[in-house]
């Protein structure tokens, strides 16, 4: 069984009397523990598969089955609950709570998974250990560099031990030493913890941290290969 | 699931980011609140006040005066023409199922003189039954005796008022003080009772034997005439009835004929100050109705801020969405801030509520009672304003979709 599995899954939206199609017919298959770079220009339809893939969206027609289950079909609250236990999110934005402390914002999916205080603690703190932040777990975002920032975006998206992680353009508001640096513990994250990671960036260095590389054009898959053969 | 004490948390963190604002808002319900228990307070303290006259004055009171007469086709007031005597207030006490007990008075204002001091009062000639109609017990001594009353003994029964302006500390009992001139031994003194419903000192008064009052005090031109007959009814439910048989009694006593006027007055005073109370409840409820308009306002106050709360942080709306917060999570965190705002303007203006009353009681000198029910209702209300006017908003936020509320600018 496969972790992630999408059978033509596509996505139309409607903008009054034109249909914009932001994926055709995609069939994918994306197994547990890989790294995967997704490509493609701004508009060529990554962005919406990786919305659908996390639980965000829901293709217009189609199957997305994740574990084996059809996740299309699902209502709000059960989405959220998806989003809750399988996947985490990097976004470019880093996209943390201002005014809230490392701690804090790692310790987020845990509360809305009903974990208790103490144990929601523990994890946090053991999850911005992982990320190489301890000691800056009172610090506000606003006190943390872009770098930190997304350091404890990494730590939130792991702390509730999802399978999947979803970053989207992680490094596109950094410089390139500190997007080495993200992109080394997502290497480790995938090598030691066998966490799958999606990726999706535009820049090619980036995606050659990656084992697989799927480009995107015009809402279709036009290549799908591994790092390193072309 | 959804984590109460964490929400409210959140709730209290967000209201302080935005101090000015939260509390500006705040200052809608804590007006609203504070005007709905300042304006029940006045309303019961009147009320109150109405009511404890009303008990002050006794229960179930009939007050019988002298009719008008019509001399020459021209009527005159109540009480122009002597008609009412003891023989009537006898008779009313011995014909009249309703009526509890009847006391005659005969009442005039007369010097009074206690060795060097001396004190205009009302002097009311009246019988031992007077007390309890008017539910007016005795503070010390006896009241009169059936003895006294027969013989036109000269003893005097006190008012607090009269005590205090001719005796000062000095005990009254057994002394003798001059009304008119004539001696009279002090033989009771009554309770304090207040002021009337209609303003007066009710302690300032003298009772006499109501035979002293005719035969030595006020002489009269018929005999056994009174001025008034006050008449205390078995119940509240046997006032009218005791009314229509007073009435009855009175015309077939007065030979007054089918067609002709009474010659007397027959007051229920017990209804008409029951009347004032009832109005002045129906005033207080208008008055909290007036204020809770305010409270409204203020609501929708909280709804507009909240409103405006729910825009600025739809990113942070989407961020708790993609990291699994559910429709209720999302609307919970919103009400609880709708709810906390509400509730500390409510408890704030509770607390100004209570010190408005305190001042305008001191300042403009009106009764007024904060009761606890009101602080309860008011209190609630303010909570279910909060409730009503934030839940829509949440119910907004809870709606957005995650990835437009992520990509929010």
């Amino acid at each position: 069984m496969m972790l992630i599995q999408t059978k033509g899954v596509s996505k139309v939206y409607s903008l009054g009397d034109v249909d914009v199609h932001a994926l055709r017919d995609v069939s994918l298959t994306i197994g547990k523990g890989e790294f995967v770079a997704i490509m493609g220009q701004s508009g060529s339809g990554k962005s919406t598969f990786m919305n659908i893939i996390g639980g965000l969206d829901r293709p217009t027609t189609g199957q997305y089955l994740l574990e084996g289950t059809d996740v299309a079909g699902l209502g709000r609250d059960e989405l959220a609950g998806i989003r809750n236990r399988k996947i985490g999110f990097v976004f470019q934005g880093f996209n943390l709570l201002p005014r809230t402390s490392a701690i804090e914002n790692v310790e987020l999916p845990m509360l809305y998974g009903g974990i208790a205080a103490r144990e929601r603690r523990q994890r946090a703190f053991a999850a911005l250990r992982t990320v190489g932040l301890e000691g800056r777990e009172e610090h506000h975002p606003k006190q943390l560099s872009g770098g930190q920032q997304q350091r404890v975006a990494i730590a939130r998206a792991l702390v509730n031990d999802a399978p999947i992680i979803l970053a989207d353009e992680p490094t596109g508001n950094l410089d390139t030493k500190t997007s080495a640096e993200i992109m080394d513990i997502f290497v480790r994250l995938n090598r030691e913890s066998e966490i799958t990671i999606i990726l999706v960036t535009h820049e090619s260095d980036i995606a050659a941290y990656s084992k697989r590389v799927i480009r995107f054009l015009d809402g279709s898959v036009i290549s799908d290969e591994p790092v390193g053969t072309s | 699931m959804i984590n109460i004490p964490w929400t409210m948390r959140i709730a209290l963190r967000a209201l302080r980011v935005n101090k000015m604002r939260s509390s500006l808002t705040m200052l809608g319900i804590i007006i609203g609140v504070g005007a709905v228990i300042t304006m029940l307070a006045v309303g019961t303290g009147a009320s109150e006040k109405i009511a404890q006259q009303i008990s002050s004055m006794g229960s179930n009171l009939i007050m019988i005066l002298p009719g008008s007469t019509t001399s020459g086709g021209i009527r005159m007031g109540a009480g122009t023409q002597p008609t009412l005597t003891l023989g009537d207030a006898e008779a009313i006490q011995r014909e009249c199922p309703s009526v509890s007990s009847v006391a005659p008075v005969l009442n005039g204002t007369a010097q009074v003189v206690y060795g060097s001091l001396n004190w205009s009062t009302v002097v009311n000639g009246t019988t031992t039954e007077m007390l309890d109609v008017r539910d007016w017990p005795l503070a010390a001594g006896r009241s009169f005796t059936s003895d006294d009353i027969r013989n036109a003994a000269k003893v005097c029964i006190l008012g607090r008022t009269v005590v205090n302006n001719l005796f000062g500390d000095a005990d009254p009992i057994g002394q003798i003080i001059r009304i008119k001139k004539l001696p009279f031994t002090v033989v009771g003194i009554l309770e304090t009772k207040g002021q009337s419903p209609t303003g007066q000192d009710q302690d300032d008064v003298i009772y006499v034997p109501v035979t002293a009052a005719q035969k030595k005090l006020f002489g009269t031109a018929f005999p056994g005439m009174v001025r008034t007959i006050m008449v205390k009814a078995k119940s509240t439910d046997a006032l009218e009835s005791a009314e229509r048989e007073i009435t009855d009694l009175l015309r077939q006593r007065h030979h007054i004929g089918a067609r002709q006027d009474n010659d007397f007055t027959v007051r229920n005073l017990t209804q008409m100050m029951q009347a004032a109370e009832q109005s002045s409840r129906v005033m207080t409820l208008l008055l909290g109705a007036i204020a809770s308009v305010s409270l409204i306002v203020g609501g929708i106050g909280i709804m507009n801020i909240m409103l405006v709360s729910v825009t600025e942080r739809t990113r942070e709306i989407g961020i708790r969405m993609a990291v699994g917060a559910k429709t209720w999570d999302i609307r919970l965190q919103f009400l609880m801030e709708a709810v906390t705002l509400s509730l500390i303007g409510g408890i704030a203006g509770i607390i100004l509520g209570i010190t408005g009353s305190q001042v305008l009681s001191v300042l403009a000198e009106w009764p007024t009672i904060v009761s606890a029910l009101s602080i309860v209702l008011a209190f609630c209300f303010s909570g279910l304003v909060g409730i009503f006017f934030g839940f829509y908003p949440a119910f907004k936020a809870s709606l957005l979709s995650p990835i437009d509320a992520l990509r929010y600018e």
